[in-house]
């Protein structure tokens, strides 16, 4: 096979991942367009393959899941590997998008703030569900190994289809439900310091779906309502102005099958969420307050 | 064909509380968003929502200062009824449950900001952004709003009239992002833009990757003015490699700027005297980039921000999320090490020219949120401005469009009789359409197409054809690159510092650009969740863009705000209270301009010399 490397491109460009045998150029091609385009038919060809890398230099090994349920060739899901030369505070979003780029425009993922707030880049990096953005290459083993979000239906490549999980959010009646009505005229439903400060964690929650992903429970019975959801009740279970009616009402809807007794405290939602929210934590308490309740009516 | 009352385009704040609004007045109303609007970009806002809720403080004081701010480049009747609005739309929030960071008396706590004469920025903790979203998000599901997440609008369906003030718009063109399948979507009352930002002009911002102008830019096509586009601020301090904001907060505390040889430069070679580090934002981004410009700068490309000397408890305590950030963005530990730094593009003051009520020039089309202009920010937005234009100018559009009369606007649209119009702008290329195709534009006049369903099919047709196009060649050019080219002239030529020179060099480039993309091809054939295309589409939306901020910028020999010109070193009120105005014009933008209002519901703003 001879690919077109332009020569003033070799210095700049990533040491290829399966080096074919030397190339020249044979002519430079025509115009602006042209000539991009032979660059990036040379690249793709240098960096997509399924042997092990050699890395050279200061370069890394991103290994990445590939699966397209309408594309011949992607169809049989696939590890393609990439190598991506390393710069200080990369990311592994940061590597995804050069790959991506420079390499495949056909790779896929959920990306947009790159800042840990928007929650769409949940994945799970070498072993362990983390946000793409969140994660430093340095932190990292290599080859760095990204998957889609385990126990989710694969979409396309890296991405999974979130509608079960906003599902579950949505079961939680996710809105608050004040004991009574405000006046209007720019009065505060008024909350103590200390109540807020209980239900601060839980409002920290970006939808990201990495707890759900690494629940065993979760894994095993669909409808378990799982640690985002169960800590979204929290969030509103716990804040004193939705009144004591209202706080049975929403034990009652944690109390049922397939609500807080299915965790079995294994805390690897809480390990996983990237915004440190004490989930397993959560959930316990609401047990508890659930048995509280019983106990009142017994 | 998918069909409501109201159709909301953008699932961010302004989105929310238009859908939201809408509802409440009794209308049929979906959300169509090319992210799930948990995913966008007012998520990211840290520092609060500006509103006048206590004794001692009132509508007419934050009115003041936010005209003071936008350096009399705002509209009067427009920031009198953002004053006005705020501070029952914040309190609306916080009754539906927002948590806002509360006082020893359980009511919301509110903080100083740079720029306003009272601490009035309502927050909740350094996240206000995220839980605002989050609150506003709820309550839609509270209202079973239907919500088309996924779903990416990529045109207007609009009628055929040859002058765009007659124009109507019915609906939209969406394409599946899960399925590729491109449908109508009819509004029998109206369509309400509000898809947010357009940092991506940019290659360094603090802004989402999916914020790249589409509703702004298709506006523009379909022939509604772009206003003020020449006005985008910087932000000071964000990390070199993501452009990750690092808060204002830091410098607050007392951090402190030094360039490479450990100088504390801010005072040491007398960019601010007085304030130091805590200029406003406009004076620390210039001094940074003259610093860097005269071989000062850490790599050639940023200065050191450090708060090492705060110590560690203060620090844990009032900055943790910084550390975090700087960890997790940038792999520098802030207790032990200062943290890089260097100005990025955060926000566009300029966009979609809308009156008070939401209302664009063509009937039926509502803007509101980032990618409108109804002129609140003027030539500088103050911190905690941007979070109340989304909820009382959302509501507003949200409620007009669903039919309540908010009374007639004072704020005119399109070109009326004052019109001043530009010609001889010594541009070095002629901007606009490279052999404009039917495609690019939504209305193509003659009036062959007015019925409303009529209108949508036929924008679906045209829609269907470009997509199928750009998928069925295989050769050509890549969105990347062009992206990255045309990122980097902007970034280069129409940054912090502006010269003419600059200036006429990026139109050459997006110029370069824009006929690149005429063979631009989208490599994925496939049709699930195709990135590929999504981007490609999105890029051409980045050119216009990023002409309209170029064009205006050149035509401005003035420095107002955040506009600096190197050879215009003064804010020319003689020649320049009045706002930059472009229009599409099949293809060929054309620059006029509209008068300032300074004329308030009980005064008249003077403009004074903007000192701090
Ligand atoms: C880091 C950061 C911090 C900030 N901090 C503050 C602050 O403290 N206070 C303040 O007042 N302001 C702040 N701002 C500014 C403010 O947050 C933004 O101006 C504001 O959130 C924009 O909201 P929006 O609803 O207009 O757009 P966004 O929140 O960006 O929402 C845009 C929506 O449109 C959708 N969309 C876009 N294009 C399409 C399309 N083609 N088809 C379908 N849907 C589409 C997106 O999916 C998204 O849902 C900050 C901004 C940044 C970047
Ligand atoms: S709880 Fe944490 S891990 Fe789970 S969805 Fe929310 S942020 Fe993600
Ligand atoms: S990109 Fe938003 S959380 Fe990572």
């Amino acid at each position: 096979m001879s690919t077109q490397v332009p020569e003033e491109q070799d210095q700049e460009q990533p040491e290829s991942v399966e080096q074919e045998a030397e190339t020249a150029v044979e002519e430079e091609p025509a115009s602006h367009g042209d000539r991009r385009r032979a660059e990036r038919d040379a690249k793709r060809q240098q960096s997509v393959s399924g042997a092990p890398a050699e890395i050279e230099g200061d370069t890394f090994q991103l290994k990445v899941f590939r699966y397209d349920p309408e594309v011949e060739g992607k169809m049989e899901p696939r590890f393609d590997d990439f190598a991506i030369p390393r710069e200080k505070g990369m990311t592994v979003l940061d590597a995804l998008i050069y790959a991506r780029d420079r390499y495949d425009t056909t790779l896929t993922f959920r990306h947009s703030c790159r800042q840990a707030v928007c929650g769409s880049d949940a994945l799970f990096i070498n072993g362990r569900q983390r946000l793409g953005c969140q994660t430093q290459i340095s932190d990292l083993e290599g080859p760095v190994r990204v998957e889609p979000l385990p126990h989710q239906d694969v979409v396309k490549d890296l991405v999974v289809d979130m509608e079960h999980f906003y599902d579950q959010m949505h079961a939680v009646e996710p809105f608050f439900q004040p004991e009574e009505e405000s006046d209007g005229d720019l009065e505060e439903y008024r909350q103590t310091r200390e109540n807020r400060e209980k239900i601060k964690m839980s409002t920290r929650c970006i939808w990201c779906g990495a707890c759900m992903s690494s629940c065993n429970v979760a894994a095993g019975d669909n409808q378990y309502l799982g640690p985002a959801a169960i800590n979204k009740a929290y969030r509103f279970a716990m804040d004193k102005r939705e009144g004591e009616n209202m706080k049975e009402h929403r034990l009652n809807v944690m109390d049922q099958e397939h609500g807080v007794w299915r965790c079995q405290t294994q805390f690897s939602c809480t390990n996983v969420c990237p915004k440190d929210i004490p989930l397993t934590e959560h959930i316990q308490e609401l047990k508890r307050e659930a048995v509280k309740q019983n106990l009142k009516f017994w | 064909m998918h069909e409501h009352d109201v159709l909301v385009i953008g699932g961010g704040g302004a989105g929310l509380r238009a859908a939201i609004a809408a509802h409440e007045e009794g209308a049929d109303v979906a959300i169509v968003t090319k992210l799930h609007p948990v995913r966008s970009h007012t998520g990211a806002a840290e520092g609060g929502i500006n509103a006048a809720l206590r004794e001692g403080d009132d509508w007419e004081l934050h009115a003041y200062d936010t005209m003071k701010g936008s350096d009399y480049l705002g509209d009067a009747p427009a920031i009198e009824t953002l004053a006005q609005d705020s501070p029952e739309e914040t309190i609306q929030l916080e009754n539906w449950g927002m948590p806002f960071s509360r006082e020893d008396d359980g009511r919301v706590s509110q903080r100083p900001f740079g720029g306003l004469s009272f601490a009035r920025t309502t927050y909740a903790g350094a996240e206000t952004g995220h839980h605002m979203l989050h609150t506003m998000y709820e309550q839609v599901v509270k209202r079973g709003i239907q919500v088309y997440d996924e779903w990416y609008v990529s045109n207007l369906a609009v009628t055929d009239h040859d002058d765009p003030a007659d124009r109507e718009c019915h609906g939209v063109v969406a394409y599946d992002i899960k399925t590729g399948a491109v449908e109508g979507f009819k509004a029998r009352n109206g369509v309400i833009l509000a898809t947010g930002g357009t940092g991506q002009v940019y290659d360094h911002t603090t802004n989402a990757v999916a914020n790249t102008g589409d509703g702004a830019a298709m506006a523009y096509r379909a022939g509604v003015p772009l206003e003020d586009m020449e006005f985008v601020q910087f932000h000071p301090t964000t990390l070199p490699s993501t452009g990750v904001l690092i808060s204002e907060g830091v410098r607050g505390e007392g951090g402190i700027l030094y360039n490479a040889e450990g100088e504390r430069f801010m005072f040491e070679y007398g960019y601010a005297n007085n304030a130091g580090e805590l200029a406003s934002r406009d004076v620390v981004s210039r001094a940074e980039l003259t610093e860097v410009n005269e071989g000062r700068g850490v790599n050639d490309e940023y200065v050191y921000l450090d708060m090492r000397h705060l110590g560690e408890e203060r620090i844990t305590d009032r900055l943790e999320n910084i550390l975090h950030l700087a960890r997790d963005f940038e792999g520098v530990d802030g207790l032990e090490e200062p943290m890089p730094v260097k100005p990025g593009q955060h926000y566009e003051m300029g966009g979609i020219e809308t009156d008070e009520n939401g209302e664009t020039l063509i009937d039926g089309l509502y803007a509101a949120g980032e990618c409108a202009c109804v002129s609140v920010h003027g030539s500088n937005r103050l911190g905690g401005n941007a979070l109340p234009e989304l909820i009382v100018f959302g509501a507003r559009a949200g409620r007009h469009a669903a039919g309540a009369d908010l009374g007639e606007a004072e704020i005119t649209k399109g070109k009326t009789p004052e019109i001043e119009q530009e010609d001889g702008l010594d541009t070095p290329v002629e901007p606009g359409a490279v052999g404009a195709s039917d495609e690019d534009a939504v209305a193509d006049g003659g009036a062959a197409v007015v019925e409303p369903d009529e209108t949508v099919r036929t924008a679906v047709e045209r829609e269907r054809t470009r997509i199928e196009e750009l998928m069925e060649k295989d050769d050509g050019i890549q969105h990347a690159e062009l992206r990255e080219d045309l990122q980097k002239s902007m970034t280069a030529n129409v940054n912090v510092f502006r010269n003419e020179e600059g200036l006429k060099q990026a139109l050459e480039d997006i110029r370069e650009v824009r006929e690149a993309y005429q063979d631009v091809y989208v490599n994925d054939p496939s049709r699930t969740f195709n990135t590929d295309l999504i981007h490609t589409i999105e890029t051409r939306n980045l050119i216009d863009l990023a002409e309209a901020i170029t064009l205006g910028a050149l035509a401005r020999d003035e420095f107002r705000g955040a506009h600096w010109r190197q050879a215009h070193q003064e804010r020319k009120d003689d020649e320049w209270l009045k706002h930059t105005m472009l229009s599409w014009n099949d293809g060929s933008p054309e620059l006029w301009y509209k008068p300032v209002i300074l004329e308030g519901e009980a005064k008249t703003y003077e403009p004074k010399e903007r000192s701090y």
